[in-house]
């Protein structure tokens, strides 16, 4: 069941102004595309837009899929922010047995457990702590293990890496690695390299159209 | 949803969550009003269903205005949005664990600070039984004011300001339902019945117009 991202003429306003406009692209399963640009040219809006998060001045955004059918393509993605979308108050564990059922999984996949999450992000054993007590990194690395407990085809990411150091950043690297090669999207705006082979969408801001190379 | 409505009730027991701030400002209001009205017994028993509402409606406005803000500065809201179950439920749910939490512990209170207030055992009964039907619906309407809200950092003055009107008729039927136990000629049954239908109707209300809103207010 191949699933294909397409996006057709996408453009979007930020209050009045048009951030960015005519964006075309599709993304087929097992490819991953990388959005680079300056700051403020419109890496976060566009994928807010992607996750269905706020709505495109024009164009449209579709997931097609061959054989079910889909809701409202926000439904088949998982949205990593700038923020963790965790409470600091309760556990990791809390958190992630939260949102494992509270997200369910998308048809197509599994989600695997909280432990084995954890451990797949180099974290195994703190999980115990509460989300709060944890360093940037660790807490970073603990919202990516989100992605892992509910399975989604298409991964949507805003600087992933931000806080990450070089190791973490590899084993990432392998968790996009392998979440494309069982067929999955992945649509990542950031400023290193990921670490996998993608093609890549360069913002150029203030308007500009985005090009695809 | 159960995972939600369990989520939100442990955060509101965790530190910070101010689950006991609307009991502890419930009771102080209540507390107090002997010391301004004096030793007059007879004035605190008629006056004291009317002071319990009035300190229930008060405590139960405050930490509305975190209902999904709090969300929001963590970056769960998003998820919540994107999700396939419909947001409607979603915040019906947070508003059912939101007054487990805050609401119920003034109905549990209310018979204590009824005896502050000289009320016979009749009139503390049926001031029990309209907050406890009473209430949620102030907990539904301040999920539209707190939806509304959501995007404004010091939201909470707001949020009071949006809801208190709307939250009269709730005063008003909950009030007049616990006076009618006590005083004879007046019908118990008709203004409590109200009470429950003004409740039910903002239970579908309230998290449809707060569904809405959120979804509007994405940014």
């Amino acid at each position: 069941m191949p699933i294909r991202l397409r996006v057709e003429g996408l453009s979007a306003k930020r209050g009045e102004d048009l951030i960015f406009h005519d964006i075309s692209f599709i993304v087929a399963a097992g490819e991953a595309l990388i959005v680079t640009g300056p700051n403020g040219s419109g890496k976060s809006t566009l994928l807010r837009v992607l996750a269905g998060l706020l709505a495109p001045e024009s164009g449209t955004a579709q997931l097609d899929d061959t054989a079910a059918d889909i809701g409202h393509p926000r439904e088949l993605c998982h949205y990593l922010g700038h923020r963790n979308a965790m409470k600091r108050e309760l556990t990791v564990e809390e958190n992630l047995s939260f949102w494992k059922s509270f997200m369910g999984d998308s048809v197509g996949g599994s989600g695997i457990g909280i432990e084995e999450a954890t451990e797949a992000l180099g974290l195994g054993g703190i999980s115990h702590l509460p989300f709060g007590y944890l360093s940037a990194g660790q807490q970073r690395r603990m919202a990516m293990a989100k992605l892992l407990v509910a399975y989604r085809p298409v991964w949507i990411l805003d600087e992933p890496t931000a806080a990450l150091d070089a190791a973490a950043d590899r084993l990432f690297a392998g968790l996009v690695e392998r979440h494309l090669s069982a067929g999955g999207i992945v649509i990542a705006a950031t400023h290193q390299p990921l670490g996998v082979s993608a093609r890549e969408l360069r913002m150029t801001g203030f308007a500009g159209v985005g090009e695809v190379v | 949803m159960i995972s939600l409505f369990l989520r939100d009730l442990k955060l509101s027991m965790r530190a910070g969550g101010g689950a006991l701030i609307g009991v502890l400002f419930f009771m102080t209001v209540v507390a107090v009003v002997p010391f301004a009205v004096g030793p007059d017994l007879n004035l605190l028993s008629r006056i004291g269903p009317a002071i319990l509402w009035i300190g229930a409606l008060l405590a139960s406005l405050l930490g509305l205005d975190r209902l999904f803000q709090a969300e929001r500065e963590d970056g769960s809201l998003d998820l919540m949005l994107m999700q396939e179950a419909p947001l409607v439920l979603t915040v019906l749910v947070k508003c059912l664990a939101h007054w487990t939490a805050t609401g119920l512990p003034l109905v549990i209170a209310a018979p204590l600070l009824g005896l502050f207030m000289n009320m016979s055992e009749v009139a503390i009964g049926a001031t029990m039984l309209t907050l406890l039907v009473g209430t949620p619906a102030i907990t539904f309407i301040g999920a539209t004011g707190a939806a509304v809200a959501v995007t404004l950092p010091r939201g909470g003055l707001l949020v009071s300001i949006l809801v208190l009107p709307l939250a009269i008729p709730v005063l008003i039927f909950g009030v007049s339902a616990a006076y009618a136990a006590v005083q004879d000629p007046a019908p118990f049954l008709p203004p409590l019945l109200i009470l429950i239908a003004i409740t039910l109707f903002f239970a579908v209300i309230g998290p449809l117009a707060a569904a809405l809103a959120l979804r509007s207010a994405s940014d």
